[in-house]
């Protein structure tokens, strides 16, 4: 079947079987930052905006995402000009592996679109479903922050 | 069947390392060092051809595809075949040595064109072939190789290194332009946007799917195996079982060769040892069709009795896991299969009877640090594929690309040289990709199919066949006197490596090396003793030992202040080791040999303690906590902790340095940043040296084919012993960049400064910008690329030291355990990024927090894991996160690469112990059985009349 949606801005439409999930569907069309952790739900490694609101790619039917506005962490920002999530993650030292970056930097980009001015509580549950076994979350939380009051200003 | 060994890669004739090796504990009983040749069982039948394409299914009977055994009659790769039976042996290694012949010193002129030739024309020679029906001879040649090996390693002859050695000792200077300082990640950016970095992220035309079937018994032979249902699967390309692959006994563990780890895993075999071993492989156009494939391969177990529990793996009549004649130990060390036994350490200084007659109080305790997983986010995965020169290519997720390479080698018996190995970026490693588990099948499939071909672990796989911490049973005596001194301790560990042995001797001996040398101990008796069963397999795990170890001797170490009423931080202050002072155990036990003595040159343990103690407010809570009313109480704990830097005299770092015009330069880095952050860290320790900054270093790390042999991301050692190489390699350069400004400025070199890529003469007259210098070089006047390499081997593994404090809360009704705060000190020498160091710590720290509290493998009582996945497998997440206070305290190392030590280890050793220490605190039990969940807190303050108020 044929999936139209918005990925990362650009129009997309992509020949799909009717039961593959979103992350092999954005993996395969050329978005490898989306993670694979777990294919289960339960790393948030895969995770990315559907019309704004963060969820995991490895159970989200891409069937289901018709029509719909993808985010992915490609659409964040670029090595030239990045996100100010991004920005801060380098400086923080909350990437070690990296790899759960594009799935804590969509939850986090989630959290500051909601709340501009979150408190480490507020981090911390946000970006709970974002395993990181590297970092020890505090680089992290600390690179969020950073992120929210430069956002501010 | 083949007759294991023959065509076995043996880099021999290396004197060096030969003469490094191991004096065995004890001698091998009747050790397998000659592999009995297996009379093959059942191997005449042709088995059924397993693929389901028409040219493959014309291929002739698997027999065994060793390519040395049977060249006409198995297709692994054409190529292969044709290569003689006796896969490269390779000549001497390459003296590295040719760059550092380079001259320095002439002045006037720009040294000599011939001299740099930096990149050796490495290929190493292979030996004379021998056709396949010369294989007898063969056999006898490699047996005579290994004959000889061995021999040397027992007469343990030293002889005096061919390369020239470098200063083992480097001095602090004046100041730090840009080691010490938090410089980002170079590879950051790429990573937080989602650059498509990792091994799964690339996109190969006609990539074949690998999936392994995983056995469902924890014990049994296979009788029977039928694949003919799974290869009608559509989109089926290949299945292969254990009669159509060559037999070779090997180790997965990537550590140095001969490994110090018995050869008992076999590609595939005829026997399973634990619930999700290997059955068959299975390759498919799509990863359903290879999942039903999987389903439909009918095999006929004959179920054995397993092994489930390791205090009983010895027992006489206890059912032989490795009961194969193949079996061996590689190096001349114990090894009792027949027993269940795989592996055995033991010390003794003084005499511990002595001391405990000697001692006011004598305490005893077993604890049982349990099973856990590594849980990188990325799983294990690698692609193979052939390139354009018909080699094979594994991109894979490994910490140990090398060894990856050897032990791929190894295990199908085809030629070193054919194949290559990437390590693109990793996704964290722990240890779990120290081993290689993936790499084997994947070349095997591309090999036979010439198609490129993916394997991914699952989590679920993760969690049950890759590898896990080794869990132990430590029990512990010490003896102590009223003023604090020690008198004895007596450690005896059963170390459970489950099926296999990866690991099983060096993380037990790490036991008693990596912990026991913190305090003064009149007497010391350590016995390791590693042993099978039929539960998933250990392997390397951050901490590697030392974990397990230091949670039981930091909580007896509690018990014994307690024991003489004196403050547990007082009582460890009395007794630590200290700068200039030495132990006994760094000589006694090493890395499957002896190790190597050491004199302490650095500590700021002190500092760790007196600072931690302040943020933890130890003076006002010690023992407070548990007289607050109501039903929740609190405490404080702590511990102290050392680990190693590098393995030394075993392992060898190497790296090449290459100027270009515009003044950068490319650093080819054989050692292996897994996430780590070490290819930053060791272009800062370049750019030190050379006199630039960490992004003028283009750093490219690892790959078998580009980099100089590295011995991988593993013990604690990339920053201490890869950075020396490092060293090595920028001061030859920054002395040819040196000699090129000299002529060109013509003045002595003696004269000149480097400063921020700018070579400047006397009195500031004369500059020379890097890139002037390197287009001289290259363009001008006595042209050569300025470059080098550089090598390092430590003599000395010195300790980063820390100390850890917990504070928690017990909720005496429900046994809920919870960190409020936790702190942890640092001594790494001195920091070569402090961010990144913090990060280690960090990130080290929570792991063993959550190992402490939540991480636990469940099994039912036929071996099978019951919780494979992050759901009922909990490893701690942001919510969990309790306050984190870390801070370094800055030494300076002598031996260490601008006083560096190691830091990524260390900390996740710290929270058992710490915790378990303030629980104590708290309410007064003493948890010996890990996870500190609230059922077991419950039951224990139960036991202890404890519960509720
Ligand atoms: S891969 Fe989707 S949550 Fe783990
Ligand atoms: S940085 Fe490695 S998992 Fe988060």
């Amino acid at each position: 079947m044929k999936l139209t949606l918005t990925i990362n801005g650009k129009l997309r439409s992509i020949e799909i079987a009717p039961n593959v999930m979103l992350l092999d569907v954005l993996r395969a069309a050329g978005y490898k930052g989306v993670k694979k952790g777990c294919g289960e739900g339960s790393c948030g490694a895969c995770a990315v905006l559907i019309d704004g609101r963060p969820r995991n790619s490895c159970l989200t039917f891409a069937a289901q995402c018709e029509g719909s506005e993808v985010l992915t962490v490609e659409g964040l920002g670029t090595p030239e000009n990045p996100h100010p999530l991004q920005d801060a993650f380098v400086r923080h030292g909350a990437t070690q592996c990296g790899y759960c970056n594009p799935g804590s930097l969509i939850a986090a980009k989630s959290l500051l679109d909601h709340t501009p001015a979150p408190t480490w509580e507020d981090v911390k549950e946000a970006l709970d479903g974002n395993l990181c076994r590297c970092t020890g979350y505090v680089k992290r939380i600390e690179a969020v922050l950073d992120a929210a009051s430069l956002g501010k200003k | 069947m083949a007759k294991p060994e023959k065509s076995r890669t043996k880099p021999t004739a290396r004197p060096a390392r030969t003469s490094a090796l191991a004096k065995g504990k004890k001698p091998a009983p009747a050790a397998s060092r000659k592999p009995a040749p297996a009379k093959a069982p059942a191997k005449k039948a042709a088995p059924r051809p397993v693929a389901a394409k028409p040219a493959a299914a014309k291929r002739p009977v698997a027999k065994n595809l060793a390519a040395t055994k049977a060249p006409a009659t198995k297709p692994l790769a054409k190529k292969s075949v044709a290569r003689p039976a006796v896969p490269a042996r390779p000549a001497p290694a390459p003296k590295p040595a040719t760059p550092t012949a380079r001259p320095a010193s002439p002045v006037k002129k720009v040294a000599p064109k011939a001299a740099p030739k930096v990149a050796p024309k490495a290929a190493p020679k292979a030996a004379p072939a021998a056709k396949a029906p010369a294989l007898k001879v063969v056999e006898k040649v490699v047996e005579k190789v290994v004959e000889r090996v061995v021999e040397k390693v027992v007469e343990r002859v030293r002889e005096p290194s061919p390369i020239p050695q470098h200063p083992l000792t480097y001095e602090r200077p004046a100041k730090f332009e840009v080691v010490n300082h938090s410089r980002h990640k170079l590879d950051g950016l790429a990573l937080v946007t989602g650059a498509p970095k990792f091994t799964a992220d690339v996109d190969l035309p006609g990539l074949l799917h690998i999936k392994v079937l995983g056995s469902p018994h924890a014990h049994a032979k296979i009788l029977d195996i039928d694949p003919s249902e799974a290869i009608k699967i559509p989109g089926v390309v290949a299945v292969y079982t254990w009669k159509d692959v060559p037999r070779i006994a090997r180790t997965t563990a990537g550590q140095g060769y001969p490994e110090p780890s018995p050869y008992d895993t076999f590609l595939l075999d005829s026997k399973v040892r634990f619930v999700g071993d290997r059955v068959a492989i299975v390759a498919a156009e799509t990863p359903e069709a290879a999942a039903e494939a999987c389903r439909r391969i009918r095999v006929n177990y004959h179920v054995l009795e397993p092994v489930l529990d390791p205090a009983q793996a010895r027992r006489p009549g206890a059912p032989i896991i490795h009961d194969e004649p193949d079996c061996r130990a590689p190096l001349p060390i114990f090894f009792d299969p027949k027993h269940n036994h795989c592996a055995h350490v033991d010390t003794k200084v003084g005499d511990v009877e002595k001391g405990f007659r000697e001692a006011d109080v004598v305490r005893e305790r077993t604890y049982y640090p349990h099973y856990a997983q590594h849980c990188p986010i990325e799983p294990h995965v690698c692609v193979s594929y052939l390139d354009e020169n018909d080699r094979l290519v594994l991109r894979t997720s490994t910490q140990v690309p090398f060894h990856a390479r050897r032990i791929t080698a190894q295990t199908l018996g085809i030629p070193l040289r054919k194949i290559r190995v990437i390590k693109p970026r990793i996704g964290g490693g722990f240890g779990t990709k120290q081993e290689v588990l993936l790499e084997d099948v994947c070349a095997l499939v591309t090999l036979r199919t010439r198609r490129p071909a993916k394997w991914e672990l699952t989590r679920a796989e993760e969690f049950i066949s890759a590898r896990t911490r080794h869990p132990m049973i430590v029990t512990i005596k010490a003896g102590v006197k009223k003023d604090g001194t020690m008198t004895a301790l007596s450690m005896k560990i059963t170390s459970n490596t489950g099926a296999y042995g990866s690991h099983a001797l060096t993380v037990v001996s790490n036991c008693g090396s990596k912990v026991l040398p913190l305090y003064k101990i009149g007497h010391i008796e350590f016995v390791g003793d590693t042993v099978y069963t039929n539960l998933p397999v250990a392997g390397a795990y951050r901490g590697y030992g030392a974990t397990q170890a230091a949670y039981a001797v930091e909580c007896m170490v509690d018990e014994l202040a307690e024991a003489i009423g004196m403050d547990p931080i007082t009582f460890r202050q009395k007794n630590h080791i200290r700068e200039g002072e030495t132990s006994p155990i760094f000589k006694a036990l090493g890395e499957g040999r002896e190790g190597v003595s050491m004199v302490i040159k650095s500590c700021g343990l002190a500092q760790c303690i007196e600072k931690g103690m302040q943020e933890i407010g130890w003076a006002a809570k010690r023992g407070r906590g548990r007289l607050a009313a109501g039903p929740v109480k609190r405490g404080v704990g702590m511990c102290c902790l050392m680990q190693g830097s590098s393995i030394p005299e075993i392992d060898m770092g190497s790296v090449f340095i290459k100027m270009n015009e515009d003044g950068s330069f490319n650093m080819l880095l054989g050692a292996t940043d897994l996430g780590t952050g070490s290819d930053t860290i060791l272009a800062q320790i370049a750019a030190e040296t050379l006199g630039c900054q960490h992004d003028d270093m283009l750093v490219y790390s690892s790959d078998t084919d580009f980099t100089p042999f590295d011995v991988g991301a593993y013990a604690s050692s990339t920053t201490y012993l890869s950075g020396g190489a490092v060293i090595n390699a920028a001061k030859q350069v920054r002395a040819q960049i040196l000699a090129v400004a000299a002529s060109m400025m013509n003045e002595p070199v003696e004269n000149l400064v480097i400063e921020n890529r700018i070579v400047y003469g006397k009195g500031r007259k004369n500059k020379l910008t890097f890139s002037q210098i390197c287009n001289f070089a290259l363009y001008e006047f006595h042209q050569f690329q300025i470059g080098a390499i550089g090598s390092h081997v430590t003599h000395a593994s010195p300790p980063p030291f820390s100390a850890h404090f917990a504070e928690v809360e017990v909720d005496t009704e429900t046994g809920q355990v919870k960190v409020l705060k936790y702190v942890a000190g640092v001594d790494c020498g001195t920091a070569i990024n402090p961010q990144l160091a913090d990060g280690q710590t960090q990130g080290g720290l929570l792991n063993g927090i959550s190992f402490a509290l939540t991480e636990e493998y469940h099994f039912d009582d036929k071996g099978r894991m019951l919780n494979p996945n992050f759901k009922h497998y909990k490893i701690f997440g942001t919510a969990d996160l309790p306050e984190i206070k870390t801070f370094l305290v800055p030494t300076y190392e002598p031996t260490g690469p601008y006083g560096a030590k190691s830091v990524s280890e260390i900390c996740i050793n710290g929270p058992m112990p710490a915790i378990a220490n303030a629980i104590y605190d708290a309410v007064g039990v003493r948890l010996t059985k890990p996870p500190f969940t609230a059922e077991k807190v419950l039951a224990a303050l139960k036991e202890a009349g404890k519960r509720g108020r």
